[in-house]
């Protein structure tokens, strides 16, 4: 009788939901899932690409400063030791070793890669990929277009794999990842369009998501960062990792409120750029830490002729890694020397002083700045300085994946990109997460064809689907509650309570209350009522998402709680210095059977001895 | 603070209308603010497309006012608050849900678009040598974030609804931008004349004047454009020239 039961669910629920089968199902299309697709189906599976938004709109096209590949076409005593040092550095080598090497090896072809599809990339004089100087790179190493390389990626890889053969499913959002025992055996979500649900079958999953960004207050983040990998990830039975480690750019705008987050890049420190406080004082010669030192220059001459391409002239402490000057531009803002509204300035205009056609050249090497300046804050920044202060931009925990394959510790599931981590340890520096996409993209698309191949399809589990089904149309019979609040205000209180509590400065109590919130809220969430139809309904799409933020959220608090020191991105007010006890772990978050997030210690893999003499050498 | 109304369409397919919403006015406040000020407080069902609230990825765009524009980049200060501002989808496509126009027309029209084809590397290690001269016009064009703003004006495409016949103006510069490619060894010309309807372009440069990234799409891709389309089609040297030489160099 149950079987007949179930056989007749099952008629019911594939008439109801349309179903699509594929080898490999990629969820996000920014540069991470767009590789990940080209890759796998170069491969010869069946893929199919979801995302939430429109094809080519994904945050990657944000991405202002560049790719960093170690291509050596500007400095030639760069090459992938060099990389691989610096971004062990700048992570603190809580990195994993292996994701590193790869990536310091694997992104220069990544970049060539991208031009034989069509990127053009600003040039060298003989008429190579030009490199830029960021942040934490010994050399100039990003290989950009003036401040739009994410667009460029993003069109060069959008317009390439259109040809391709992939499926491409738009403005579609999975709720939730099927599984059949420790498998994951395909997708569940629906259409923004008009709220019908979808069934996507594949032999695997590549997660694509990106990052976390909204669940903070100030972000640089689009509406699309709401940490949805992550959490799918988590929900069905993978860890994360390193998720305390969330990283605030130091330069965001801070005026007009309406802008306040939006991103300042890199570029402009790297173009000659520099912070001063309200005194005109440049405050970061007084702060340069001890492991930087020898690289850093100590007097602005010397600065100066750095990010003008001098090759024996060392970095200004403006280009020191990210955390470091985000905690420094909020140590000048408490201390009192802040600009009128709340924030530290950045001045570009001074170049004048050094450039003959100095305004021009700013417009010429800024373009979006300039004109983001100039249309949203009524600044002219060839003329006067910007005013910035430290917005939630990246973060560099997430799914945790082996290094070569890219695969979760949950059968058939992979990732790629910002949901996913290891790369980046304690601290990303600038530049690093465009080359991962394709380095780490490619590798999930490869492996994850090469697992469809030796798979076939799963059962599709239809209680799960059910559930699912049941729980996201809640909230419209909730609407008629009077007492039933909005999706928004749960959204907002969150982002607060992590703004606040969680943010840039921690301390223990303030991230135990975070999580009494967080419990509340989750409550919250649960009760939300929406009003309208299925339809295009951004409220109901808001509500769905609350889940994936608490989820991150709760992850990222408890993370930060264990790691009961300061290293990297995260500074305890409580615990100001670094402990040994903590040098060479990772935290570790998963689900256990009962469904509640547990927190664990793990040693990060012993480095292999000749990545060993590479950190040795470049000291 | 002052408030501000905000005249905004309300509807789909089966048809709509406008509705009136008061909204806080603040420092610095885009349109965008505005819709999702009345979306979390009066109308959680209010549809829009945004992504990045910051005039990167082209997808917040509506008609202002009657003016096509991106609703992030579109100041409150820059409008007459003391009458209601009037928010609206574009026009070149069909209705969806309130500010949100199917434009998946725009995706086929560029799958249909030959790729790009490069030359061989010119270096044994595989990489290539570019002139920045000689990629400044290409880079031009690439900085178009796909808003569709340029085809919303189009008359072409806006009010005689040749979405069979003509591309449009955001897909001309596409394949202004693979044409003047450097590396690119392909011939679009032939498509561009027939299928593409380069031909429906009077010049009448709506498109260049909407544009958010200031792409000079009428002047510095549509216009060398049809010349190349005149060139291979009525000039027989060029087509001698042509059958020898690289088409680039012409
Ligand atoms: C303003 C800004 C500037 C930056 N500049 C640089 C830079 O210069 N250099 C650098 O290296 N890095 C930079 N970064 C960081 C970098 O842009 C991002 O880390 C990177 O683009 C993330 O790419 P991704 O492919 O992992 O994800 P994203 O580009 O965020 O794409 C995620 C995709 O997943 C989809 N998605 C999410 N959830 C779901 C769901 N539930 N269902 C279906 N689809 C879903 C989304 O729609 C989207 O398509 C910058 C970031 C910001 C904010
Ligand atoms: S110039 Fe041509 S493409 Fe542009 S709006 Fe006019 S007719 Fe359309
Ligand atoms: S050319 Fe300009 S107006 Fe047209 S789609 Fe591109 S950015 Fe928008
Ligand atoms: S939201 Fe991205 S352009 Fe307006």
């Amino acid at each position: 009788m149950l079987d007949g039961y179930l056989a007749g669910l099952e008629n019911f629920l594939v008439a109801a939901y349309q179903t699509f089968e594929h080898d490999v199902l990629i969820i996000g299309a920014g540069g991470a899932g767009l590789r990940a697709a080209i890759e796998a189906s170069a491969a010869g599976v069946t893929v199919g690409l979801v995302s939430k938004s429109l094809l080519g709109k994904a945050h990657t096209v944000m991405a202002e400063g560049g790719v960093a590949a170690a291509m050596g076409n500007v400095d030639d005593r760069d090459n992938w030791r060099v990389h691989f040092a610096d971004t062990m550095r700048g992570g603190q080598y809580l990195n994993r070793p292996r994701m590193a090497e790869l990536h310091a090896k694997e992104a220069p072809e990544r970049v060539h890669e991208l031009e034989a599809w069509g990127a053009v990339f600003d040039r060298t004089k003989d008429g190579r990929i030009l490199q830029r100087n960021f942040g934490g790179h010994k050399y100039p190493r990003l290989a950009h277009v003036g401040d739009r390389t994410g667009l460029e990626m993003i069109r060069t890889l959008q317009d390439h794999g259109i040809h391709q053969g992939i499926d491409v499913h738009m403005e579609i959002c999975i709720l939730a990842l099927l599984k059949e025992g420790d498998r994951v055996v395909g997708a569940f979500g629906y259409d923004r369009e008009r709220g019908r649900f979808k069934i996507y079958r594949a032999k695997a999953v590549v997660l694509a998501t990106g990052g976390i960004g909204k669940a903070y207050k100030i972000t640089s983040n689009s509406w699309d960062c709401t940490g949805d990998g992550h959490s799918l990830a988590y929900h069905a039975g993978a860890e994360l990792i390193d998720m305390e480690y969330v990283q605030f750019h130091p330069t965001g705008m801070v005026w007009p409120p309406s802008v306040r987050g939006m991103l300042v890049t890199e570029g402009v420190r790297g173009e000659g750029g520099i912070l001063t406080n309200k005194e005109g004082k440049r405050f970061m010669f007084d702060f340069i830490p001890d492991n930087y030192k020898t690289q850093t220059a100590d007097n602005e001459e010397e600065g100066w002729r750095y990010t003008q391409g001098d090759k024996n002239a060392r970095r200004p402490p403006e280009l020191l890694t990210r955390d470091h000057v985000a905690r420094c531009i909020v140590r000048e803002i408490k201390e009192g020397r802040g600009s009128p509204h709340g924030g530290v300035f950045l001045d570009i205009s001074w170049i004048k002083q050094k450039i003959s056609g100095g305004e021009e050249h700013i417009k010429r090497k800024l373009p979006s700045m300039y004109h983001q300046f100039k249309a949203l804050g009524d600044i002219d920044i060839t003329r006067e300085p910007m005013e910035v202060g430290p917005t939630t931009h990246y973060i560099m925990g997430g799914i945790h994946v082996d290094a070569d394959t890219q695969m979760s510790t949950v059968l058939g599931l992979f990732a790629a990109g910002e949901c996913a981590a290891g790369i980046n340890g304690a601290n990303r520096l600038g530049g690093n997460s465009l080359s991962d996409l394709l380095v780490f993209g490619k590798r999930a698309g490869e492996y994850a064809a090469a697992f469809a191949k030796e798979n076939s399809l799963g059962a599709i589990d239809q209680q799960q689907i059910e559930q699912v089904t049941r729980r996201a149309l809640e909230p419209f019979e909730r609407s008629a509650n009077p007492q039933s609040e909005g999706p928004y205000q749960v959204q907002k209180h969150l982002q607060e309570v992590m703004q606040h509590d969680v943010g840039i400065v921690r301390r223990e109590e303030e991230m135990q209350h975070a999580l009494e919130e967080i419990g509340k809220l989750w409550e919250r969430a649960g009760q939300v009522g929406i009003t309208g139809t299925r339809d295009f309904n951004p409220g109901w799409h808001t509500a769905l998402d609350l889940k994936h933020l608490l989820t991150v959220s709760e992850a990222i608090t408890r993370s930060a709680l264990e790691r009961k020191e300061s290293r990297g991105a995260q500074f305890r007010d409580d615990y100001p210095d670094k402990d040994d006890a903590f040098a060479k772990v990772n935290t570790i978050i998963s689900r256990d059977a009962e469904g509640t997030m547990q927190t664990r210690l793990e040693s990060i893999p012993e480095m292999p001895d000749y990545l060993k003499k590479v950190i040795e050498e470049m000291k | 603070m002052s408030a501000a109304t905000f005249k905004i369409w309300r509807g789909d397919t089966k048809g709509g209308a406008f509705e009136d919403y008061t909204t806080e006015v603040s420092e610095g406040m885009v349109v965008l603010d505005a819709v999702h000020d009345i979306q979390s407080t009066q109308a959680n069902d209010l549809a829009c497309r945004w992504n990045c609230k910051a005039g990167k990825c082209g997808s917040c765009s509506a008609e202002v006012n009657g003016m096509p524009k991106l609703m992030c980049m579109a100041r409150l200060s820059d409008l007459p608050l003391d009458k209601p501002i009037t928010v609206e989808p574009i026009k070149a496509f069909p209705i969806v849900k309130d500010l949100i126009t199917d434009v998946s027309w725009n995706f086929r029209v560029k799958k249909k678009i030959k790729k790009f084809k490069p030359r061989a590397p010119d270096a044994a290690d595989g990489t290539w040598r570019m002139a920045q001269e000689d990629i400044d016009r290409v880079q031009e064009f690439r900085k178009c974030i796909e808003c569709f703003l340029c085809q919303d004006v189009c008359h072409v495409l806006r009010d005689h609804r040749k979405h069979d016949e003509f591309i449009g103006p955001r897909f001309l510069i596409y394949v202004a931008a693979l044409e003047m490619h450097p590396l690119d060894t392909e011939n679009r010309i032939p498509e561009l004349r027939e299928a593409q309807g380069i031909g429906y372009c009077n010049i009448t440069k709506c498109c260049t004047k909407v544009c958010p990234e200031n792409i000079q799409i009428t002047d510095n891709g549509i216009i060398p454009l049809k010349e190349r389309v005149v060139d291979q089609y009525y000039d027989p040297v060029a087509k001698l020239l042509r059958r020898f030489g690289s088409k680039k160099n012409v």
